[in-house]
């Protein structure tokens, strides 16, 4: 298993180059530079600004310079936020991002896993319709539309909860952004657990199990669940690229300092540095789940293990 | 042996009459028909402003079936042709990713051995790749115009496909008539496109009907981003963000864009399902 | 599945470490959790909550750009001379200043109770030394153009003099000289820009690229950094060795970053915030109703227009053809019914309002639309154009909802007046800045100019020929030689009746439709005194107070 692990490892390098290379390119296609503003500055200036951070020099050498500082763990400047390191940015935003991707994304298993179940064990009864419907709706209605009308609801209009994350200091400044952003994935996740749950439930082993006359408890609890997990776990890789996706919207409506928002306002500005930082941070942790994921598929299903 | 694309469609077709596909492929078959006709219906068109007319609810007198929004405009006719256009775009943004990746995993695995593993590293690579925000970066860095959003859209999803077909075609490999067929020394591309391309036409079919909401949901959030389709076109998503805006003042400015919205992807999720029902199980059986 | 019997065994031997990876997620909420439970938030009795635009860039006066940095810098620092709530110029830093006859020298006797956030008096080598560091060109400082006029500041910035020659000394220890190059009336309002206030030398030297930090930065103004919550707020706190902090009544200030204003609305209405930096076009009709008191509107130093490409045609030596689209365009509907926030129709390139200066106009100011349209339709044709033979063109603008609303709005005005079949093409900003520049592909495109300071000149030098700010290409050398004769001019009469000529030569040439002029917009809640509204749109902290809940 460790050397599994850390093959895998090693072979994301040449993944994280690729990924590097794309994204610089990209990111130096794109017209218009980091200190390019409606007000135009004066010759002089454009050219000190450029000099002072290498903009003036040919893009293979600046993309020399950015990889001999990353492979000693520096990240750069942001070349917009003078004041600030990309570290600075990526640290300062990182647990935010943290608390609002992993506590949804438990949200989402926990109600996902559990509601999937009972309206697999309920089939074709009212609280199965009711949970199907309601599971229906929340992968059709985008996070963009939900976010808003949780705001206006609890925080203006009820004034229950903070409109936004400076709103407070507590923990219930992540109670509707954590609501926003798991929504859909709840919604995914029960649909997923309750078809899965309906294959296995349905299969010899569990009919065997309940002729030995096992309680439906221990049936789902011993038998049924983890078989009952695989597509779930499939589902983690897509589910992460949901999260980002949704954190992007939901840091910008609760004004939750993420990466998400980080990001596009580093693409926006043209900060070369933050842009890259990010995209890279982004990969590692991708690669890194993919991984976590691998392993998980083999915990859940020892063939593949054996395989 | 039935095998070819005629026979196999012909028969999911029979199989696909069933209940649970039938209602949502009804449904949306009513929204792209109202889609498309529905504008001829009324008089007024998707850009003209009536400023004095801002922001009026939905009423039968001067044809204002889903009311006017904030600059004057018709929503029923913007509601029309923003279906359009998302389904448009959803449809060509999947037929893309179709195309690249059935061809990518078709090709990896029928090929085996060595040019299959480097393939299936490179999908690996690509993987890593956070897309949507590369997909941002594209949007930002090039003019945006309505062809970069479906390539935009469409590379971001192929690998799934990829992955699938790849898979499907290494069982299928093992089959009699895949050896008959080169037994007999049809070409190697041939046999990829007559003969096993036709045969996954079921986890195709079931996937475009996955891939085309999310397709959506990319749109609706490049919108949201200000970054997709340009004014004075529009697209449910972008729709649903001005509904947003005013969603105090003009309810009906959200509700309906939003309404139909949702029932264009709840029919798409619905229809996947019923035929993912209806396929893979006769699938499987081979 | 194969097999069944013997899955059914390995299942069960492998289950607990499933139950222990479930108790392992629980506790990782746990913690998550009560992390989140946070630290206790300031005595909220006397804390301003301001939402200002974007996060600023940086705290460095010289080194940032942005008004938002400007509207924290001006509650950190002190200039030279500073604004009172109506905008009135008047001293700060300094006590005094004297100018000599040809306006070239100018001497400023500074406050000797004047003090640091760490008790130093501030001196007038304090000011040297920061007007050094601003033009110097390894500080590649964006604002470096307000010091322009200082002697050798040019050579200086272009690398072929040493900072030590700028012509900024100290004759003493609270006495500063500061020579210029030319005559610039307008010198005095420069100083009460952020980019001339002074820096800790000391900071500077010691903590180097940190020293903006909270804990480092010394500042001269009414407050001091407390904390900078990245991509959250900033905070600061009382300076209490400000010398007129007995005037201060606000002891903490925190500045919110909330890009959307849709955003920072609903926050301003959830009671988080005190004071809003703008207010979204959809909203502003219904604050007005439900919130009158606190909507505050005044006119802002800031035209909005289209300009033209006059490098290519169809709009290279066509002036009749823009003066019909000009006069097609119904400004009054545009800011009644489409941008709607209390802007004014612009029927002249400077803004009314400006200090020393009389507004011109377009002569068909006064005209009834109607009029306009029948007189546009006319130049339309005498330019060559008619309904066989309509103008196609591009407008171009950047991603906004205002800029699209306004884009159709003139995109329909134009076809239903005049026939003219205009596509829109929305840009992100920094592409439009990009092919603004480059005069390559643009036609017709969108822009607004803020005003520096409170003076005609700063909107007549946007299009001077050889201005990097002209996006037009418009190259007028008359219209050049008038602007240089009235920056050259000592005399405030002679000055104003070049700088008006000047305008009305460009207004004729129509190298821009100046369409609105905006308004600034703020909610302001009723706690909260000492607002004054004023054409910059500056409002510092220490004017302000807050009354009890």
């Amino acid at each position: 298993m460790l050397r599994f692990a850390l093959l895998r490892i090693l072979s994301a390098i040449p993944t994280l180059f690729l990924v590097v290379v794309l994204a610089f390119l990209m990111v130096h296609a794109a017209p218009g530079g980091p200190f390019d503003q409606e007000r135009v500055l004066p010759p002089e200036n454009a050219r000190n600004l450029a000099a002072a951070y290498h903009l003036d020099e040919p893009l293979p050498r600046q993309f020399g310079r950015y990889v001999s500082r990353l492979v000693r763990g520096d990240l750069g400047p942001s070349y917009y936020y003078r004041d600030h390191s990309v570290s600075d940015l990526i640290g300062a935003a990182l647990p935010k991002s943290l608390q609002l991707g992993l506590l949804s994304m438990a949200l989402a298993l926990l109600v996902g896993i559990s509601a999937g179940t009972t309206a697999a064990l309920k089939r074709d009864t009212l609280l199965d319709r009711f949970v199907t419907g309601f599971s229906m709706t929340g992968i059709s209605v985008p996070v963009f539309v939900i976010a808003p009308l949780l705001v206006l609801v609890f925080a203006v209009q009820l004034r229950w909860l903070p409109a936004s994350w400076s709103g407070s200091a507590g923990f219930d400044r992540l109670l509707l952004p954590v609501l926003a952003l798991s929504l859909p994935q709840i919604a995914y996740v029960t649909r997923l657990v309750r078809a899965s749950m309906i294959e296995v439930l349905s299969s010899d082993f569990i009919r065997t199990a309940r002729a030995q006359g096992l309680s439906t408890m221990s049936i789902i609890r011993y038998h049924a669940l983890k078989p009952a997990m695989l597509p779930v776990v499939s589902y983690l890789g897509p589910a992460t690229a949901a999260v980002l996706t949704g954190a992007v919207v939901v840091e910008i409506v609760f004004g939750v300092p993420g990466l998400g928002q980080l990001f596009v306002r580093g693409a926006l500005n043209r900060d070369y540095t933050l842009v890259l930082g990010i995209v890279i941070f982004y990969a590692i942790l991708i690669i890194l789940l993919n991984l976590l994921v691998d392993l998980l598929y083999g915990f859940l299903d020892p063939r593949i293990r054996e395989a | 042996m039935k095998s070819s694309p005629a026979a196999v469609a012909g028969e999911a077709l029979r199989l696909a009459s069933g209940g649970g596909v039938r209602v949502p492929a009804a449904i949306l078959l009513l929204l792209v028909a109202a889609a498309l006709l529905g504008p001829l219906l009324s008089p007024h068109d998707y850009f003209t402003m009536d400023l004095s007319g801002r922001l009026q609810p939905p009423a039968l007198e001067g044809a204002r079936l889903f009311g006017t929004d904030d600059l004057g405009r018709d929503l029923f006719v913007r509601s029309m042709s923003g279906a359009r256009v998302t389904l448009l775009v959803a449809v060509v943004a999947s037929l893309v990713s179709l195309v690249i990746g059935v061809t990518y995993g078709a090709l990896a695995g029928y090929a085996g051995g060595r040019i299959d593993a480097f393939m299936m590293r490179m999908v690996d690579a690509l993987y890593a790749l956070p897309f949507m925000f590369l997909v941002i970066l594209l949007m930002v860095a090039f003019e945006r115009n309505f062809l970069l959003i479906f390539v935009a859209i469409g590379a971001i999803n192929w690998l799934d496909m990829a992955r699938i077909v790849r898979g499907q075609t290494l069982a299928l490999k093992q089959r009699e008539f895949v050896s008959a067929a080169e037994l007999i020394g049809v070409t190697p591309a041939a046999i990829v496109f007559r003969h096993v391309v036709p045969n996954l036409l079921g986890v195709v079919v079931v996937y475009m009907t996955l891939t085309i909401p999310q397709a959506i949901l990319v749109e609706s959030f490049l919108s949201f981003l200000g970054l997709g389709v340009q004014e004075p076109q529009t697209s449910l998503g972008a729709l649903v963000n001005d509904g947003i805006a005013q969603m105090e003042r003009a309810p009906w400015m959200l509700l309906i864009p939003a309404t139909i919205l949702a029932l264009v992807l709840m029919s798409f999720n619905f229809l996947g399902d019923g035929l993912r029902d209806v396929l893979d199980p006769r699938l499987r059986e081979r | 599945m194969a097999a069944p019997i013997k899955q059914h065994r390995m299942i069960g031997s492998v289950y607990p470490p499933l139950r222990r990876a479930g108790m392992a997620l629980v506790t990782l909420l746990c913690m998550l959790f009560a992390a989140c439970g946070g630290d206790t938030g300031p005595d909220t009795r006397n804390v301003l909550n301001r939402g200002i635009g974007a996060e600023p860039e940086s705290l460095d006066y010289h080194k940032a750009r942005s008004s938002q940095a400007g509207d924290v810098q001006r509650d950190l620092g002190e200039g030279l001379a500073g604004y009172t709530p109506e905008g009135e110029l008047v001293p700060r830093a300094a006590l005094r200043w004297e100018v000599s006859d040809d306006g070239l020298e100018y001497r400023f006797w500074l406050r000797p109770d004047a003090r640091w956030s760490t008790g130093e008096p501030v001196t007038a080598e304090d000011f040297v030394y920061s007007f050094r560091r601003l033009v110097d060109p390894a500080t590649a400082s964006s604002y470096a153009q307000s010091i322009i006029d200082v002697r050798n500041a040019e050579a200086i910035l272009a690398g072929e003099k040493a900072t030590e020659e700028l012509a900024a000394t100290a004759e003493g220890e609270f006495l500063l000289h500061v020579g210029l190059e030319r005559p610039a009336p307008y010198f005095l309002a420069l100083l009460t820009h952020q980019s001339m206030f002074p820096v800790h030398r000391a900071s500077v030297e010691q903590h180097g690229e940190a020293f903006t930090r909270p804990g480092n930065l010394v500042t001269n103004g009414a407050y001091r950094l407390l904390e900078w919550e990245l991509g959250s707020l900033v905070e600061l706190e009382r300076n209490e060795n400000y010398w007129d902090n007995g005037s201060t009544a606000i002891d903490r200030v925190r500045h919110h970053f909330v890009t959307e204003p849709a955003v920072e609305l609903n926050r301003y209405r959830a009671g988080e915030l005190h004071i809003t930096s703008n207010v979204p076009p959809e909203a502003f009709a219904r604050m007005r109703d439900t919130h009158p008191g606190e909507l505050r509107v005044a006119p802002y130093l800031n035209v909005y227009y289209y300009g033209f490409n006059l490098t290519k045609p169809p709009f290279r030596d066509n002036p009749e053809l823009r003066r019909a689209l000009s006069l097609a365009i119904d400004r009054e509907a545009l800011t009644e019914s489409v941008t709607g926030r209390g802007e004014t129709p612009a029927w002249s390139w400077v803004p009314p309002g400006v200090h020393n200066y009389e507004e011109q106009r377009f002569p068909y100011s006064t005209m009834s639309h109607e009029e306009r349209e029948s007189a546009a339709q006319l130049a339309y044709r005498q330019s060559g154009y008619g309904e066989g033979k309509p103008l196609t063109i591009e407008i171009r603008y950047n991603t906004s909802d205002t800029h699209q609303r306004i884009a159709l709005a003139i995109q329909s005005m134009w076809r239903d007046v005049l026939g003219v079949e205009a596509t829109l093409v929305n840009e992100e900003f920094q592409v439009l800045l990009s092919n603004m520049r480059a005069k390559e592909v643009t036609q017709v495109f969108r822009s607004s100019w803020l005003g520096d300071y409170n003076d005609a000149n700063t909107f007549l030098q946007v299009m001077l020929s050889d201005a990097p700010s002209n996006l037009t290409g418009y190259a007028n050398e008359e219209f050049d030689a008038l602007v240089s004769k009235a920056a050259m001019q000592t005399d405030p009469e002679e000055r104003r009746r070049y700088m008006q000529e000047a305008e009305s030569l460009l207004l004729a040439d129509h190298p821009v439709i100046p369409i609105y002029f905006f308004v600034s917009k703020h909610l302001v809640s009723p706690r909260v005194g000492g607002w004054g509204d004023n054409v910059l749109d500056y409002h510092y902290s220490q004017h302000l107070s807050l009354s009890p809940e």
